[in-house]
């Protein structure tokens, strides 16, 4: 698609970093299911952990079509990179960003900003997955702090960050409207990490439970207002979706690039796989969706920069291009045949990486229940 | 049309049934893991018969009929699509090859064997550059006094590493490509022989998949199964029943998928009630199973010809191709109904998703079978 010269120079530079530095390591941090330290400070050098905060707080102030296109091109050779990158811009620096006090700003988000601490975003919990709204952590007002009980289960760098925002409920009687947000520190009394989880795929990435057992948490650490916590991480995750869309892209076009390549030096019935029209029909398909996948990221990462509504079309991209995502990687497996399967070739990851994107912030069947409400509005 | 099994029939599916969930279902996901089968739970299988199914009772075998097998292959796979696979090669590639198109001293020496569990069988026609083009392989047997010279790389051999016998395909005429391909049985410990690395793959882990290598390796002359020159044939049709059976393992799969979402829905309880009260998810489990139901009855038509001896080429291959790509549909799905839990090794759908996936490549990818059901449409 055409990009106007300051993104296209900016993808080539990320895609020769990426390619030279991160996709080395992207295999042994899948098959030792270990997180990409190594590459996230590289990452971070490169100023991509603070690609959403503006450069008063320490980030690179990166608009959204930049942002996303970063998240592809890392996404393109490590999902796992990928996700560790998303989670940290969109869902911890973000909220920090939009919601937060100028004081919590300046305390936060530079050493977010410069990657010198991780942040993660605890809202998910064992009863409360697609309704999000579910939430049974709780915060009570003691004084002049919240005390905070409960558990957040499949969160996105649990162990390896140092700053998170998480929701409890506050008030039992009014429901969503009850729900509030707050910044948490790594090593306050309370609060533990629990077992990191066994994945199918973005392995390297961290994920984790989080439990709080009265944990006293200062009131300065309420992000925003009490009562406003569902209205925030619907806004959040508005935004982190876009992200999750342009990681299933990279995943997809990472794995076409590969399947293409492979199809031109791969020889059966005496030709390359590329002369037969079932192989050609299949790349021309492949190379289709992704086309249009990356549109609709692209024009939901545009409504963002120009600060208009984009609640469907986040929604849409993200589901859309998801779902082109598996089609795509699960083809290059077939492309691939029996290589494709095995764990020596690169794209039977993609294809366990990719899955993620139809589950991670928001299941398809969620961004299906938000497109459909916005046709109703 | 006789939608009716025998009473023998069910009750050899029920045993297997049984079997299959009290022994190998609270295994699979260690067998995942640990990437191996335990070497006991072999012997424990051919004391049930289980490897020697498709065998005549002279041989050891338990005699099963093919549609039997079949049954058995599809309970099997509900619970441990790997070690099915392990079974499938054993009796319906290497047992059958021998019984079938084997000398009766072959099947005297190494049926009963086979059938006991004392070797365990395995079958190489693949070869890093002879993937759905099987037909041009490089491994070379140049007749050599009372021997044939061996010398090649095969590669993806199902039961690698623990099989004692092999069931090989060559060229004993390399000018003639196809038609001068033959069939050799080899004897693991032979001298140029060599057992490769464990392949390490997204899915059905436990199985033992290996490359091997023949390097100058002397093979006895009496080893040739059938006819010199007239392997591809004996592969050819191996692979109708090897089809079968894929499809068998890919509706094995998808079944215990759906099962899984099944139960999963109802107790998952999201916006205060179960999802299973969602019509997206009701509508999911309605297509899910209607598309299981189609391959199933795809696989046994197939079954049901080829125990009935008529030529099954064209429905063996429509049968795999369907039930693989149904299977793949299944388990998306399945993993999709468990949400984030799907994605985690703790759920057994996380386990069917990687192993389906292998249901489209092996026994001739989607593409090799599309080829075949073309080109019978082409001919008639």
């Amino acid at each position: 698609m055409y990009l106007d010269k300051k993104y296209s120079d900016f993808r080539n530079k990320i895609r020769e970093f990426a390619e030279k530095e991160i996709e080395p390591k992207a295999k042994e941090i899948d098959e030792k299911a270990e997180f990409p330290f190594e590459n996230i400070t590289k990452v971070a050098n490169l100023g991509l952990l603070g690609m959403v905060a503006p450069p008063e707080y320490g980030g690179t102030g990166m608009d959204t079509l930049k942002y996303v296109i970063a998240v592809e091109e890392l996404s393109r050779v490590c999902g796992s990179t990928g996700i560790t990158v998303a989670a940290h811009n969109s869902l911890a620096i973000c909220p920090l960003y939009l919601f937060g006090n100028e004081e919590q700003k300046k305390k936060y988000i530079p050493h977010l900003a410069k990657g010198e601490k991780l942040g993660a975003f605890g809202l998910t919990e064992p009863n409360a997955g697609s309704d999000a709204g579910g939430t049974k952590t709780t915060a009570v007002l003691d004084g002049d702090s919240y005390i905070i009980n409960g558990s957040k289960c499949f969160i996105t760098n649990a162990s390896v960050a140092e700053t998170f925002i998480i929701t409890a409920v506050t008030d039992k009687t009014k429901g969503t409207r009850g729900i509030s947000s707050f910044i948490l520190e790594k090593g306050m009394k309370g609060f533990s990490v629990g077992k990191k989880e066994t994945k199918m795929g973005i392995r390297g990435s961290d994920t984790a439970t989080l439990h709080f057992e009265d944990l006293k948490v200062p009131r300065e650490n309420l992000l925003g207002k009490e009562g406003e916590g569902f209205k925030q991480f619907l806004i959040t995750l508005d935004g982190g979706r876009i992200s999750i869309g342009a990681m299933a892209l990279g995943i997809a076009q990472g794995a076409f690039d590969k399947a293409l390549r492979y199809a031109k030096e791969r020889v059966q019935f005496e030709k390359p796989l590329i002369e037969f029209q079932a192989i050609q029909f299949k790349l021309a398909d492949m190379a289709t969706q992704i086309e249009a996948a990356r549109h609709l990221i692209y024009h939901s990462a545009f409504l963002e920069d120009r600060g208009e509504k984009y609640v469907k079309e986040s929604a849409m991209a993200k589901l859309f291009a998801s779902e082109v995502g598996r089609f795509v990687t699960y083809q290059a497996i077939q492309i691939f045949g029996g290589y494709g399967y095995s764990r020596d070739y690169p794209v039977e990851r993609y294809l366990r990486d990719l899955k993620l994107c139809e589950i991670g912030e928001g299941t398809s069947e969620i961004q299906r229940l938000v497109i459909f409400r916005e046709l109703m509005k | 049309m006789d939608f009716e099994f025998t009473e023998d029939q069910k009750m050899i599916k029920e045993a297997a049934r049984e079997f299959a969930s009290e022994k190998l279902a609270p295994k699979a996901q260690e067998f995942d893991e640990k990437e191996e089968l335990p070497k006991e739970l072999y012997k424990e299988l051919a004391d049930l018969g289980y490897l020697g199914m498709l065998m005549p009772e002279e041989y050891g075998g338990s005699g099963l009929d093919f549609i039997s097998y079949i049954l058995t292959m599809e309970e099997f796979s509900k619970a441990c699509a790997a070690l099915m696979i392990s079974l499938s090669v054993h009796n319906s590639l290497v047992s059958d090859s021998i019984f079938k198109y084997g000398t009766e001293e072959q099947k005297k020496k190494y049926l009963p064997k086979l059938t006991r569990g004392e070797i365990i069988g395995a079958y190489s026609l693949t070869e890093p550059q002879a993937g759905t083009d099987a037909g041009s392989l490089k491994t070379t047997a140049l007749s050599k006094g009372e021997h044939y010279l061996v010398n090649g790389t095969k590669t993806f051999v199902t039961n690698g590493g623990i099989a004692d016998l092999f069931v090989l395909f060559v060229l004993t005429n390399p000018e003639a490509k196809s038609k001068g391909i033959s069939c050799l049985l080899v004897e693991k410990g032979l001298k140029g022989f060599n057992i490769g690395a464990k392949e390490k793959k997204m899915g059905i882990r436990g199985s033992d998949t290996r490359e091997i290598s023949f390097e100058d390796c002397l093979v006895p002359k009496v080893n040739l199964i059938g006819e010199e020159n007239k392997g591809f044939r004996i592969a050819l049709e191996l692979l109708d029943s090897g089809r079968i059976g894929v499809g068998a393992q890919s509706v094995g799969i998808a079944q215990s998928a759906l099962d899984e979402a099944l139960k999963y829905s109802k107790e998952r309880v999201q916006f205060g009630q179960p999802i299973c009260n969602f019509q997206a998810i009701q509508f999911k489990l309605a297509n899910m199973a209607t598309q299981i139901e189609a391959a199933r009855l795809l696989v046994y038509r197939a079954a049901w010809l080829r125990q009935n001896k008529i030529r099954c080429s064209k429905e063996a291959s429509m049968a795999k191709l369907f039930a693989s790509e149904i299977a793949n549909y299944v388990v998306n799905e399945a993993v999709q109904i468990h949400g984030g839990y799907g994605y985690m090794k703790e759920y057994a759908v996380e386990r069917y998703f990687r192993d389906a996936r292998v249901t489209e490549i092996y026994e001739g990818t989607s593409e090799a079978q599309r080829m075949v059901i073309s080109r019978d449409l082409l001919k008639s």
